[in-house]
């Protein structure tokens, strides 16, 4: 038997185990972009009724701030409902299926290599180069299936402007750039010792491929074709619908997996091409205080949570000017909004910007502290607690970092308001106001952190409720105009008892009250967590499994992406919002007269 | 034929030589130790002779075969027991035991049943709940349960109980029995002792001492405790003995082996009261060539 037959032996077994392995991740995957496309694909029409409506958003999308984020635009009058969800959804889309590539990727290609799978399977009888046969088979199949349910759903949408050729060019565009960046994290899986490292330079060049287009689309369209997400943009599918950046990114991935391939071919199983940087010898002084190895352990999940919200917080207040032009237009609702609150349109939608934010800032307070919860569950805390330091000292170091997280996110929303705000408008808004109105959140988010460490201490288990409250507050906030919510419910939320600073004065009672209460719930959450420890253990035996699942569920978007991921982005894009505050204003306007 | 030959094996990463000239034979129906401190170059000789890393130099033959063109062929009669098992965190231990055999060939369900039983090892829990010693039994049994020729074992028992070694060795001496090879890396010296007929040592990727049990030890000292009728002299100046503990009449010393009979003869004029005469363990082997190099690497000679 020749050597070349034997390479690939056994693929098709492994095949299977790998996509068994994987299979809920792919559903959910494959389910969760396949929903938002096809969601939003049919929220648009209604969205956009008139040829006003769609020359609002036309023009919107054509302000500079627009093309950086979601590619170039087109002619203001030849867009239509599927020219907008094409330009405002792919690239975001596009960016979801890279990530979901490079994590699978990372997994099937590196970490089982890493944890020593790929070693007991090639002591059976099965080709050298079989397990990467298999995973790009996967790969395939993943991202092949993607693009057929894609173009089909699409397609059967018969949505007006979304024949069956733009919707295939579509599903494709995933496709093909989906596999393009799955071979690039082949690559660097090949070039990396760890995981980490390769999905982390996987990340990068997403990241960099994401900066460089968006200066490219600005200024100048040769430096966009540098990146691949370049390419993506330019296929205009639903306008001129070009097949070749499809082509591009399938060559683009055929050469990057063949060198991926040859690379792991040649190369020793357990190592990488680059070596690994060597880390430090000593701790840090920091490091060796309680407080510092808990920033320590969350540093990147802070950075990049941080960068998240200050870039969201650029892209709303990169808007803010192009709203303000826009809305003035619309008399009605000006003189409707000024006689009713005395406020300037501006204000209020900066106001529930900075809502959103804080909520968004939220997110990594709470996870900050759910942290101690699953270093406990992994037994990574024993070390400190079979040493002088009490449960109660390391609850407090989580607690205090994750004060600081929150001082922080605020910080990077206003910053990045500001800076956005800075840039476009003649008038700004002051920094010293967009600072207060959101720091004037913090009560809020405290709050939540002290129901964290309550709910750590008296009940792990159910941790995970603490997560839906933050969805009621999150829909507290978007619908408790449109659906008329009685007060009861929306006083549930901890972020309605937050003054708006722009246009009220500080209710300082709200917020003593608020700090109390999270002051009071963090002690409390303290002494349970300190005392109950056999308790609590019992709790996590019986819970663990089912929880983590739970978990998964409820919160997968957020503890995956670590960045606000494009839905993220999309449940509270600018867009929508805007489009609820007028679709609002109408049926009140419409009511009241 | 040998069931494994590896000849002038060197290994290099970049600069760093891992292996350098390592030699073995395995020949059929031999346990084989190997043995060595962490890093010493153990796992990397087994994977190469896995075919998953490439030599630098030499030639490694299983069956007859080359490691790394024929690795298929060869994985056909082979079982492996890594050193670090992770398993698929989402299958049960059963589902990866018969995954395993399935690859191998046919699923033996008797063989497999009784060795769970005997490996007492809770096929239906997921892998992710498994301990380290219940991750190495999965690993145990889909090796044993496997028709295979050559068992390689890379420190196979490192979290199991004792009750479990010694199940685990009757494993071993069973597929002996059955005349399989088994090629067992450890550096659990007590294992290796009982088990292996013969060991290499391994120290910085060279081979430092192979051999039967028997010549490794006919090479070096007896461990000895006198008690005499009368005080014994006379002893510090015979050949062969060394760090000579006396206490009124009990006397203890360590001895060459083959200055045995010259002590005794010398001995049995004072009167022998009692005499325990402790053959030297593997961790006296390994200490030895471990203080033996420490020394010329000091530049301080023994003798």
């Amino acid at each position: 038997m020749t050597m070349k037959g034997q390479l690939a032996k056994g693929t098709f077994k492994i095949t299977k185990l790998i996509l068994r392995q994987d299979r809920f991740k792919i559903i959910v995957w494959l389910a969760g972009i396949l929903f938002t496309t096809l969601a939003t694909a049919l929220a648009y029409p209604p969205l956009y009724k008139t040829d006003e409506d769609v020359q609002a958003i036309a023009l919107t999308l054509q302000n500079p701030a627009m093309v950086a984020m979601l590619g170039p635009g087109y002619p203001p009058e030849d867009y239509n409902t599927a020219v907008i969800f094409g330009h405002e959804m792919l690239l975001f889309t596009v960016v979801a299926v890279a990530v979901m590539n490079i994590l699978m990727v990372g997994k099937t290609m590196r970490q089982d290599e890493d944890e020593g799978r790929i070693e007991l399977v090639r002591s059976l009888p099965v080709g050298r180069l079989a397990y990467l046969n298999a995973a790009a088979l996967e790969v395939f199949l993943v991202n092949g299936l993607l693009a057929l349910l894609t173009g089909f759903g699409l397609g059967a949408l018969d949505i007006s402007g979304m024949d069956w050729e733009s919707s295939f060019l579509y599903g494709c565009v995933f496709g093909a750039f989906g596999l393009a960046f799955a071979s690039v994290t082949a690559l660097f899986a090949q070039l990396m010792e760890t995981t980490r490292a390769a999905t982390m330079f996987s990340f990068a060049f997403l990241i960099v491929a994401y900066i460089i287009r968006a200066a490219g689309d600005v200024s100048n369209e040769m430096v966009s074709m540098i990146s691949p997400l370049g390419w993506a943009v330019r296929t205009e599918v639903f306008y001129s619908n070009d097949w070749r950046p499809v082509i591009f990114a399938l060559v683009f991935a055929a050469a990057a997996g063949v060198l991926a391939f040859y690379l792991n071919n040649i190369r020793d199983m357990g190592t990488g091409f680059l070596p690994e940087r060597k880390g430090r010898s000593r701790a840090s002084r920091f490091l060796q205080t309680l407080p510092g190895f808990v920033v320590r352990l969350e540093r990147t999940q802070i950075v990049s949570w941080g960068i998240g919200v200050f870039l969201l917080g650029a892209s709303y207040g990169s808007i803010v000017n192009d709203l303000e032009t826009y809305l003035q237009e619309l008399d009605y609702l000006q003189d409707f909004l000024n006689a009713d609150s005395g406020n300037s349109l501006l204000e209020q939608f900066l106001g529930l910007v900075l809502a959103i934010l804080s909520l968004i800032g939220s997110v990594p307070t709470v996870i900050v502290l759910f942290k101690l919860k699953s270093e406990e569950q992994k037994n990574r805390m024993e070390p400190f607690y079979s040493r002088p330091v009490s449960r109660y000292r390391m609850m407090a170091a989580f607690f205090g970092t994750a004060v600081g997280v929150s001082v922080l996110m605020q910080a990077m929303a206003a910053l990045g308001l500001w800076s956005a705000l800075y840039a476009t408008m003649e008038e700004p808004l002051a920094a010293v106001d967009l600072f207060r109105s959101a720091f004037v959140y913090l009560p809020a988010l405290w709050a939540l952190a002290g129901a964290a460490v309550l709910i750590i201490g008296f009940f792990p288990k159910a941790a995970n409720l603490l997560w839906l409250y933050l969805v009621y507050c999150f829909f507290v906030l978007y619908l408790k105009d449109l659906l008329d919510l009685p007060e009861w419910l929306t006083r549930l939320s901890v972020f309605e008892h937050i003054p708006d600073t722009l246009k009220e004065n500080i209710d300082w009672l709200s917020l003593t009250v608020l700090t109390a209460i999270a002051a009071v719930a963090a002690a409390a959450g303290d002494r349970l967590q300190a005392e109950g420890s056999g308790r609590l253990n019992i709790f996590r035996c019986a819970g663990s499994a089912g929880h983590r699942k739970g978990a998964g569920t409820i919160c997968a978007g957020w503890e995956k992406g670590k960045l606000p991921g494009p839905y993220g982005f999309r449940a509270v894009s600018p867009f929508s919002y805007m489009k609820s505050l007028l679709d609002a204003s109408q049926f009140t306007h419409g009511a009241g007269g | 034929m040998s069931m494994v030959e590896v000849k002038g094996l060197t290994k290099k990463f970049g600069n760093f030589t891992a292996l350098d000239h390592v030699d073995l034979t395995i020949e059929e129906g031999e346990i084989y130790g190997f043995i060595g401190p962490n890093g010493a170059g153990k796992s990397t000789t087994i994977r190469i002779m896995l075919g998953m890393l490439k030599p630098t130099e030499g030639e490694v033959k299983i069956f007859g075969k080359d490691a790394w063109k024929d690795a298929v062929e060869i994985h056909k009669r082979v079982a492996y027991v890594p050193g670090d098992v992770n398993l698929w965190p989402n299958l049960t231990g059963g589902e990866v035991i018969d995954l395993l055999l399935k690859m191998r060939g046919r699923v033996d369900a008797r063989k497999r049943d009784e060795l769970l039983e005997r490996f007492d090892l809770d096929p239906t829990k997921k892998c992710r709940t498994y301990s380290k010693g219940n991750r190495q039994k999965v690993a145990l049994v889909a090796a044993f349960a496997s028709d295979a020729d050559l068992y390689i074992l890379d420190e196979p028992t490192s979290g199991l109980d004792p009750l479990m070694e010694r199940i685990f060795q009757e494993c071993v001496r069973e597929v002996r029995d059955a005349g399989k090879s088994v090629f067992l890396s450890s550096h659990i010296l007590s294992e290796v002792e009982k088990l292996c007929e013969k060991v290499a040592i391994i120290r910085q990727g060279r081979i430092i001492d192979s051999g039967t049990l028997a010549d490794l030890r006919h090479l070096t000292r007896n461990h000895m405790t006198v008690e005499t009728k009368e005080p014994v002299h006379g002893l510090e100046n015979l050949k062969g003995v060394h760090h000579l503990v006396m206490e009124n009449l009990r006397i203890s010393f360590q001895v060459d082996t083959e200055e045995m009979d010259g002590v005794i003869r010398h001995l049995s004029q004072f009167g022998i009261q009692k005499l325990e005469c402790t053959p030297p363990t593997l961790e006296d082997l390994f200490l030895r060539h471990y203080e033996g190099s420490e020394r010329s690497a000091s530049g301080i000679g023994e003798e």
